[in-house]
């Protein structure tokens, strides 16, 4: 039905993009890849509590099935806003008239509730503080702590993903610390056990607290008696620093990484805070280079595109895979962040053929999604622009981190290379990861 | 506890308005925007449109922000829209909007105007607000296309012909029922003009004047085929077909409309049972109809919000919220429904599932039967 377009009419090389938003902006095109989380995902986290989301229809339809496909409907209920509460000015009666409905009406009465907004509340002035406050007041025995799905707001200040991760923490009381007991905090996805993260706080003999695997809502709320929260994912520094502020616990920020000297600098940062054995960094750096070195023997010269949402850090990436002579001809990103500034200048100045690729212009919908050869994708947006099913299926870093994440990436990008997978099929699932898949 | 009818403890919510609009233009070549800021574009890619993987289309959102819904900054808009339309060469152009530019008071119809003379390309807008079901949004559009987008300089076609109106996947999924019902309208010696949903072809629907009568499968597609009636003076008859007698009926009732000119209902069996349906109001209404002629039984019908008048069934209702629903399933002995009402099904009753795209989107796709083999 559609023409055709050149692809070069969407994308630019690197050496001529600008730092941080190398795209003029205008409407956005939004592609089938779903497996990066949404907040419906993240708040399921807190085991036992329940979600409640105020919004309109056409809001509220993204959120329940997102409960449903992950079979948490039981822990999932709605308030549909109409115009009527609009005109009316009633919003703060409707909203706590909705959730005692809704806990009258539920099986079991949970520990806590996550009230999730919406940014009709912020156009509208609904007065949230005399919501909360006749809540508590009507149920005693229930935490409540707001949480927002206001994409609007997504320029201004903390965005709704950051927002989230921050509040996924708010219902953690000030509690007697213990010396040995460390958090991760901000993840989705649980950090691999082989990471050097967990490795050496375990040896060192510290409990390492993860939301993700806790099993209870008591278990959630012993996450407060940990003297230090580790956050490597960057969106979630603001639920660090509010937790340092909050709980007086020291916010280590130890971002996952691509470049020895930075994974260098964090191992010596975490092995000094809590005064580990040292760290044979000479010996990790030979097993990565020797991964590095099979991986681009394997592949040889098979371009790759990477993807925004697989990693953290996709250009810093695309600088260690250049530099061991692999081929990175694609990367999939609508910005850049300052996290990764330095592998980008690096990539202008000594790869400058890489194209950088939008993936919500208009165009991206039009453009061919297949490749004449053999592509290596690592992210799900990546396989779906170039048609590739020969992908490294991973988001938010896939609990990757410092040298292990390395030796970790390059043995699922030699799997993906040697093993095709379902592209269609797999990255149309919704958080990967999650409860549901 | 005045407003508790809005909650939903544990059941789904039908799709949006704004999610019809782009429904039921999808696959006719023209560029529909969402003005909103993220949330309704990912929902309805995902969740209401089982197209998007495979099918070209050019449904986008504004991305609108805070600082330009407060500045009320229409031409960040219009501007976007005339440099898309610019790239992609649309064969008209939709604008829909959403919660917060209905809060902000956003004059769609007025932004269409001014991107239709920048552009030359027909443009309309929609009032849509997030609010109401996808069953007045996909009306809305379908109208738009019959009030605008059809030849007026045409004939009625020399052999028996007929539009289709009204078939979005939001009611009738991707499954090999569409196809079943073209082969049966040929079957019968229609000639299909137009297929107003999927399948659609503008250079197809521009020529609904020559049909002789239009099939409306559901409520969406309603409004349109009275315009086409107001326009051009086709008739209409209001029904789907389904395996067995009933469809004889309404071949029957389609032939008899192109001859007479006289617009028909295909269903009319009364109600008083203890059997409850819950579907669109056409399908349920056919669907009851048919159930009595092969097996006797008689049923209730509970339909989508803001469903039209004129397609409910007999013995029929509109959906209110949760709390009522449930009082109304509870004395029900079986229930056809769509799987994610059944938590509010008492267990007592029989549960038959009858999966509805517009309420569990792509969930239960694969068990949506196809009415004209499986009944």
């Amino acid at each position: 039905m559609l023409t055709k377009l050149n692809p070069r009419s969407a994308n630019t090389k690197i050496c001529d993009a600008e730092f941080p938003i190398p795209f003029k902006s205008g409407l956005e095109y939004s592609a089938p890849a779903r497996g990066t989380w949404n907040i419906v995902h993240t708040g399921m986290l807190i085991p036992e509590v329940h979600e409640v989301f105020v919004c309109a229809a056409s809001c509220l339809r993204g959120v329940v099935l997102t409960a449903a496909e992950m079979k948490a409907q039981k822990r999932f209920s709605t308030i549909e806003i109409r115009e009527n509460n609009l005109l009316n000015g009633d919003m703060e009666q409707l909203i706590t008239d909705g959730v005692s409905d809704i806990i009258a009406h539920l099986a079991k009465r949970p520990p806590a509730i996550l009230l999730y907004t919406s940014c009709i509340h912020h156009f509208v002035g609904c007065d949230m503080h005399i919501v909360f406050d006749r809540l508590a007041e009507m149920f005693p025995d229930i935490a409540f702590t707001d949480c927002y799905m206001n994409p609007i707001m997504r320029k201004s200040g903390l965005d709704p993903d950051r927002l989230m991760r921050r509040q996924l923490y708010s219902l953690l009381k000030p509690r007697q610390k213990i010396e040995k007991s460390v958090n991760i905090i901000g993840n989705d996805l649980p950090t691999d056990e082989s990471s050097e993260l967990t490795t050496l706080l375990k040896s060192g003999g510290f409990s390492v607290k993860d939301i993700t695997s806790c099993k209870s809502y008591t278990e959630y709320l012993e996450m407060a008696e940990s003297t230090v929260n580790i956050v490597y994912y960057p969106a979630a520094k603001p639920a660090g620093e509010y937790l340092e502020c909050k709980l007086g616990q020291k916010l280590l920020y130890l971002p996952a990484s691509f470049n020895y000297c930075e994974i260098r600098r964090c191992i010596t940062a975490l092995v000094h805070e809590f005064k580990l054995p040292p760290f044979d960094f000479n010996s990790a750096e030979e097993r990565c280079e020797n991964a590095l070195k099979r991986l681009s023997g394997i592949i040889g010269n098979t371009p790759v595109a990477i993807d925004y949402t697989a990693v953290y850090r996709p250009f810093e990436l695309a600088k260690l895979l250049s530099e061991h002579g692999i081929n990175v001809t694609h990367i999939y990103a609508d910005s850049i962040s300052n996290d990764d500034k330095d592998a980008f200048l690096y990539l202008q100045k000594n790869v400058p053929n890489i194209i950088l690729m939008p993936t919500v212009n208009v165009l991206m919908r039009v453009l061919p999604h297949t490749s004449s050869e053999t592509v290596l994708a690592i992210g799900q947006k990546a396989a779906y622009f170039t048609g590739t099913n020969n992908f490294v299926n991973i988001i938010e870093g896939g609990g990757h981190w410092g040298y292990d994440g390395i030796l970790r990436l390059c043995a699922e990008a030699e799997d993906a290379f040697l093993h095709k997978k379902d592209a269609k099929n797999i990255i149309q699932v919704k958080g990967w990861g999650c409860s549901c898949c | 506890m005045l407003l508790k009818n809005q909650t939903s403890s544990i059941i789904s919510t039908y799709a949006a308005d704004v999610s019809g609009v782009c429904s039921a233009l999808f696959e006719m070549g023209g560029m529909t925007v969402m003005h909103d800021a993220s949330g309704c574009n990912s929902t309805y890619n995902t969740h209401d449109e089982p197209r998007w993987y495979d099918t070209d289309s050019m449904v986008f959102i504004s991305a609108l922000t805070e600082t330009e819904a407060i500045m009320g900054n229409d031409n960040k808009l219009i501007g976007d829209i005339i440099d898309a339309a610019c790239q992609l060469s649309p064969e008209f152009i939709a604008i829909a909007g959403t919660p917060i530019p209905m809060i902000t008071g956003t004059d769609f119809s007025a932004v269409a105007r001014v991107v239709e003379a920048q552009t030359g390309i027909p443009s309309f807008g929609f009032d849509t607000n997030g609010m109401h079901s996808y069953l007045l949004g996909a009306s809305a559009a379908f109208t738009a296309i019959a009030e605008h987008m059809v030849d007026t300089d045409l004939e009625k076609s020399k052999n028996l012909s007929v539009n289709i109106l009204g078939t979005t996947p939001l009611d009738f999924s991707v499954n090999s029922y569409l196809g079943s019902v073209n082969a049966w309208l040929a079957a019968q010696g229609f000639e299909i003009i137009g297929k107003w949903g999927v399948g659609a072809r503008l250079c197809d629907i521009r020529r609904a004047k020559s049909a002789h009568v239009n099939l409306v499968m559901s409520s969406c597609g309603l409004e349109a085929a009275r315009t086409l009636r107001r326009r051009f003076g086709t008739p209409y008859v209001i029904g789907i077909p389904i395996n067995g007698k009933f469809s004889d009926s309404l071949a029957f009732a389609l032939k008899s409309a192109a001859t007479t000119g006289e617009c028909e209902k295909a269903y009319h069996t009364d109600g008083g049972s203890d059997t409850i349906i819950i579907g669109e109001a056409v399908a349920a209404g056919c669907i009851k109809d048919a159930a009595y002629k092969k097996y006797g039984i008689k049923m209730h019908v509970l339909c989508p919000p803001d469903t039209d008048y004129e397609v409910l069934p007999c013995d029929s209702q509109a959906l209110g919220g949760e709390n009522i629903t449930r009082r109304i399933l509870a004395s029900a002995k079986r229930i056809i429904a769509d799987p994610l009402y059944m938590p509010i099904c008492p267990e007592t009753a029989e549960f038959i599932p009858l999966p509805h795209e517009a309420f569990s989107g792509r969930i239960f796709r694969e068990s949506i039967p196809d009415l004209m083999k499986t009944f």
